[in-house]
């Protein structure tokens, strides 16, 4: 048995002051509610400002030389096509073309990328990033951050007023400010935002500069999970795991076409045969009728009771006002276009497939 | 006249004679956050104490109402399927969730009144 230690955010005595309700996330001691209350948190981002911490996610620095080539080697995408200054959505993959980790991969520099992990896979991430740039020559830093989000329609004012210098940033696009911060227009709720890394020991400021601004509130997790449900965003562990590929997940567009054909990524084999064979199963929208949420894990089944696929996400989705879903249905029932049902305590609901995302992004985009 | 009981469930139970009215507490409306659904039992239902009667939903999870005493449903809230938040507003008066007569009213015996409630959630 190993002893698995939760780890705490460098921010957590700001929560507690703020009246957070803690909960373990991936390994962290993560606040999951404030007072104001998921739902309100939930509003409170699509209608003014959220400010989320998201120390719990990793920054790695990969730098040298062949950088390209490392990430290359590694993840799904053409670092050639990446300018500088320029975020990408990618993954790690395994042999059989599974997502180990889905990323945000931002070039800084001809010989840098700023790579960001989800909290539950960094160690894993480290593992494979490391073994890249060995293999090319290049250094690999885990970063130590305060890293916060701010999203919503506020999020620019706020962070200007923060002095934050975010002028004629747009959507998936980085930048390095003086202090060592490293700022992306871009964030996980399909609201337009910021997501902005600084030294430790410059967090606590940040935070209470941004929480200044009239229109923003902390956000904590629960509300994170709603928002980024309605925007179709999917949740690493729920929605993808090593058992996927991003063709099942629904996912290749970020996957450059010359990178489908000629890539040379770890999984690159077994991605082009899951690509050429078709999924036997996709991730969609789903809509249950009525008011009652359906929770990940629920199956889905066809009129007469067959499994024809699972909910990985579900909740209910406060901005649209009706329950939401994302599940994977097996190639099958999609192409018959067969009615689906999840059963919830006896009741059987409807459920309509619908186009992702739930609640339309608002991206800033160049 | 009147009676209320509390249980360790953070359940209320007010009785008038053979009847009594059953909801949440403020305490586990607070705990449990904003209500987007509840699912109602149907009315005839029969509970048993400790059994999961009612199902209440924030945008998070799904949390279990259970039955303070054993007795079958007369009525439920019906308001509540449109407008679950008044749980959240009122969950000891307007936010009740379902009225049941009592098939052993000497199990009220064993729940704790206001002031122990009270003092066991601090």
């Amino acid at each position: 048995m190993s002893v698995v230690e939760i780890r705490e955010l460098p921010l957590k005595l700001l929560h507690e002051k703020a009246g957070a309700r803690f909960g373990a996330f991936a390994g962290w001691n993560m606040p999951i509610t404030y007072p104001l209350g998921v739902l309100k948190e939930h509003v409170q981002t699509r209608t003014k400002a959220g400010l989320f911490d998201i120390s719990h996610m990793q920054l790695f620095e990969m730098k040298g030389a062949n950088v390209d080539a490392a990430v290359a080697s590694c993840c799904p995408i053409d670092p050639s096509l990446i300018e500088i200054n320029e975020s990408k959505y990618t993954f790690l993959l395994n042999e059989n073309a599974g997502i180990i980790d889905d990323l945000i991969v931002t070039r800084y520099a001809a010989d840098r990328f700023i790579i960001v992990s989800n909290a539950s896979r960094a160690s894993v991430d480290e593992t494979h990033f490391q073994a890249a740039a060995n293999a090319n020559g290049c250094t690999l830093k885990a970063l130590e951050r305060v890293f916060l989000a701010i999203q919503g329609p506020s999020a620019f004012a706020a962070a200007v007023a923060t002095g934050l210098n975010v002028d004629g940033m747009t959507f998936m696009h980085g930048r390095e400010l003086e202090g060592d911060i490293i700022v992306t227009r871009s964030g996980y709720t399909g609201e337009d935002g910021f997501e902005i890394a600084v030294p430790l020991e410059a967090g606590m400021a940040l935070a209470e500069k941004l929480l200044a601004h009239d229109d923003v509130e902390w956000i904590a997790l629960a509300a994170r999970d709603s928002l980024r449900l309605e925007a179709g965003l999917c949740l690493y562990g729920n929605d993808l795991d090593e058992t996927t590929t991003p063709v099942e997940a629904s996912l290749i567009w970020a996957i450059p076409k010359s990178i489908r054909e000629n890539g040379t990524f770890f999984g690159a084999e077994a991605f082009r045969k899951a690509l050429k064979n078709g999924a036997s199963r996709k991730r969609v929208g789903l809509k249950p009728e009525g008011r009652m949420p359906v929770r990940n894990g629920t199956p889905v089944t066809d009129a007469e009771g067959n499994t024809v696929g699972i909910i990985t996400s579900g909740g209910f989705g406060p901005s649209v006002n009706h329950p939401v879903a994302m599940g994977y249905i097996n190639k099958a029932a999609l192409e018959a276009k067969n009615e689906l049902f999840a059963t919830v305590r006896d009741t059987k609901i409807p459920l309509v497939i619908s186009p992702l995302p739930f609640t339309p992004h608002t991206y800033v985009k160049g | 006249m009147s009676k209320t009981y509390f249980t360790e469930d953070h359940e209320w139970i007010r009785v008038e004679g053979t009847v009594a009215t059953v909801g949440i507490t403020q305490f586990a409306q607070e705990q449990l956050g904003d209500l987007v659904f509840v699912d109602l039992p149907k009315v005839g239902k029969v509970l048993t104490k400790g059994g999961a009667s009612v199902v209440v939903e924030s945008v998070k999870a799904a949390s279990d109402v259970y039955a303070p005493v054993d007795g079958e449903i007369t009525e439920v809230n019906g308001t509540l399927a449109g407008d679950p938040a008044i749980v959240n507003g009122s969950p000891e008066a307007d936010g009740w969730l379902w009225k049941m007569n009592l098939a052993n009213p000497a199990q009220l015996e064993g729940l704790m009144d206001e002031a122990a409630y009270l003092k066991m959630v601090g």
